[in-house]
């Protein structure tokens, strides 16, 4: 399945603005963290700044999550990890209250209380934590409650190939096999489990390859590229949607930040990140949407007007929310309402 | 409430009870874990439910991980899932998602996130299953915030508490102890506590201890079997002219503590009786508790406190009745209690 020109657009342009936020994030990020306005001696304060903690950026993964996403309706579920960014944005998460979570205020999607690494949109059905792996089962949860429920969603887990070495990952795809679950497991390989380089973290070359243990079919994308995303991941979506069971797909990608701002980076061959650069997946689109007439310097230039606008909004409301009052540290271990 | 049809049950059927009338009542509750399908689980605890909801009773693989956050996953998504691992211990294996996840999404998501699960599994020693297959470790869901955590010591609230369990919007850690499920391949302590059951559906509330013995000199707390322990206990001691309150606090998230408090007033002696390990547990969160309220409360002897004391749990007979608190232990130590002071 081809995109078509309205999803081509889309993927282009929510490209863009994940891209923007991406980077708009890397920049605001060091606000504070670094001397003079930091403790003396230190080099650099993770904890200081509007933008606390750590931050793990997806720029570089973005046909992954747009290539996905374009498939989703509102109803299907998206479980991500600490890089999830990217498919937070694709999914439709609201921007503002995201970025408002990011910055540690009250009007953030948990309050503030979650941060980067654990955003939760119940109204799109996005959710993603800081444990490797560790979302992986709770997208066969949310399957099994489709096909229990009979409302045809579908449930995305999205992943590294770090995340394919956890045990979580083998559990919950031999149960999603063995229920014929409406999932499909999207597993970028950005070939860095941290600093740990896929040919000596995981012993197939292909995480795809690992789907025949688990009775489901396994597709590998060899390109960064979202229209074959979208082609692979619209066939393992139409599958789990008609009830045919799951599809594990390894989708190629790049991390073109650290594993964390901040990261040194000394285990990355060096020039890596400008080779990576040169050959920028959105660089690429763009180019090809341009080849084939799609989009003109003027529109793109208009797109990307759209997401930097788009942005900066949405960290304009993050700057502007208060943080939550003291009292809230203390509210919301338990819901009160009982069914 | 004469009306109410009175059965003796016991324990393991009073709360497949429980779970069957939630089941029946409202669509959404789903059995998952291990062997809860046509075996009606290790311990009985699905017994029957499989026979009446086969597409609700999901036999699935021993895959501890995946079962807890597919729990998870199912009830962030309509469904109000009671996940069973067998045994406490193989919590061992899965607790990232118990821990991390699933006692972690309400708060993290600021109240947006509503996970309904119940987490069921034996707890216990007595019958030579040796360190991996006799623990307790209620206190260590008790100690992660976001987990409400049920440990019944009788057959009523067995069956109550499943009820109130299965309609919480919240995880529940709901552990029961082999030695009490009446089944007929596990010795039990004999002692009745509650073991009239009615027929019809109902809740016994979270955080509302029970009195299981009223009495004057000494305040006994106990959880699961350590109440049972602790009644048979009370019930000697008062042949010894020692008159023993033996409290239930049923649930140990949330926990009743003012009724630990009025007790300890009135008694004016603590002992507190656990069969998880004694280091850093309920024990001593409870002697804390009372420590803290010593403005309140004058006590006649120090707190004394019964656990397994930093050990595993050993395999032979001849070992593990000595490791784990038994009748005796606990009647020695109420008179131990008797007879020391505080300065």
């Amino acid at each position: 399945m081809k995109p078509s020109t309205d999803q081509q657009l889309w993927m282009y342009e929510t490209m863009c603005l994940i891209r923007h936020y991406e980077d708009s994030l890397a920049i605001a990020y060091f606000e504070g963290k670094l001397p003079p306005k930091i403790q003396k001696g230190l080099a650099f304060d993770l904890g200081a700044g509007p933008i606390p903690g750590e931050m793990h950026l997806a720029a570089g993964q973005e046909s992954a999550a747009v290539g996905s996403c374009a498939h989703l309706e509102r109803k299907d579920s998206v479980w991500g990890t600490h890089r999830a960014h990217h498919f937070a944005i694709a999914k439709g998460v609201d921007l503002d209250r995201m970025t408002a979570e990011i910055f540690g205020k009250v009007t953030g999607l948990g309050r503030g209380k979650g941060g980067h690494m654990h955003l939760f949109d119940t109204a799109v059905h996005f959710a993603c934590t800081g444990i490797v792996g560790g979302g992986i089962p709770h997208s066969v949860g949310a399957a099994l409650a489709y096909k229990k429920l009979g409302s045809g969603a579908v449930a995305v887990a999205e992943f590294g190939e770090g995340a394919s070495n956890q045990g979580s990952f083998h559990e919950a795809l031999n149960l999603a096999g063995l229920w014929k679950l409406p999932c499909v497991f999207v597993c970028q390989d950005n070939n860095y489990g941290i600093s740990v380089n896929k040919a000596n973290s995981t012993a197939v070359a292909s995480v795809a390859d690992r789907a025949s243990s688990y009775g489901m079919p396994g597709v590998r994308v060899t390109e960064n590229d979202p229209d074959l995303v979208f082609e692979a991941v619209g066939e393992a979506v139409a599958r789990a949607r008609s009830g045919d069971g799951p599809t594990l797909l390894e989708v190629k990608v790049d991390r073109l930040y650290g594993h964390f701002q901040g990261d040194p980076e000394t285990y990355r061959p060096k020039g890596e990140v400008e080779s990576l650069r040169k050959k920028d997946s959105l660089a690429a689109y763009e180019a090809r949407l341009k080849a084939a007439g799609l989009v003109t310097d003027a529109t793109a230039t208009e797109i990307r007007g759209r997401a930097k606008a788009r942005v900066e909004a949405a960290i304009a409301f993050a700057r502007q929310s208060d943080y939550p009052a003291v009292a809230e540290a203390f509210q919301h271990v338990f819901q009160d309402a009982v069914s | 409430m004469t009306d109410v049809k009175i059965r003796n049950k016991p324990l393991f059927q009073a709360m497949v009870e429980g779970i069957q009338q939630e089941m029946e009542r409202d669509p959404r509750v789903i059995c998952m874990g291990e062997d809860v399908g046509k075996m009606g689980g290790v311990f009985q605890s699905t017994a029957g439910l499989h026979k009446k909801f086969p597409d609700r009773v999901l036999d699935t693989p021993i895959s501890e991980t995946a079962i807890m956050g597919a729990a998870l996953g199912a009830a962030a998504s309509g469904l109000r899932p009671v996940a069973e691992l067998m045994f406490v211990d193989f919590m061992g294996v899965c607790f990232g998602q118990i821990m991390n996840e699933i006692g972690k999404a309400t708060y993290m998501s600021g109240g947006a996130v509503r996970l309904p699960l119940v987490i069921t599994a034996s707890t216990g020693g007595g019958f030579s299953d040796a360190a991996q297959h006799s623990q307790t470790l209620h206190g260590l869901f008790a100690h992660v915030p976001g987990l409400k955590v049920v440990a019944p010591s009788n057959p009523y609230d067995a069956k109550g508490l499943m009820i109130s369990a299965i309609r919480d919007d919240n995880p529940v850690v709901y552990l029961f102890h082999k030695a009490m499920l009446g089944l007929p391949v596990l010795g039990y302590v004999d002692v009745s506590i509650d073991d009239n059951v009615p027929a019809e559906p109902y809740t016994v509330p979270f955080g509302k201890a029970r009195i299981v013995r009223d009495g004057t000199d000494v305040t006994i707390v106990g959880f699961s079997q350590t109440v049972q322990k602790a009644a048979i206990a009370a019930d000697r001691l008062a042949a010894k002219g020692i008159s023993a309150e033996v409290i239930d606090p049923r649930t140990l998230v949330p926990l009743d503590v003012e009724a630990i408090v009025a007790s300890v007033q009135k008694t004016g002696r603590l002992l507190v009786v656990d069969e998880d390990y004694l280091n850093f547990g309920m024990t001593g969160e409870i002697s804390a508790l009372i420590g803290e309220r010593l403005d309140e409360i004058k006590l006649k002897a120090p707190i004394r406190r019964l656990g397994v004391a930093g050990v595993s749990i050993p395999y032979s007979p001849a070992l593990e009745k000595v490791v784990i608190p038994q009748v005796d232990h606990v009647i020695e130590a109420a008179q131990r209690l008797m007879i020391s002071k505080v300065l």
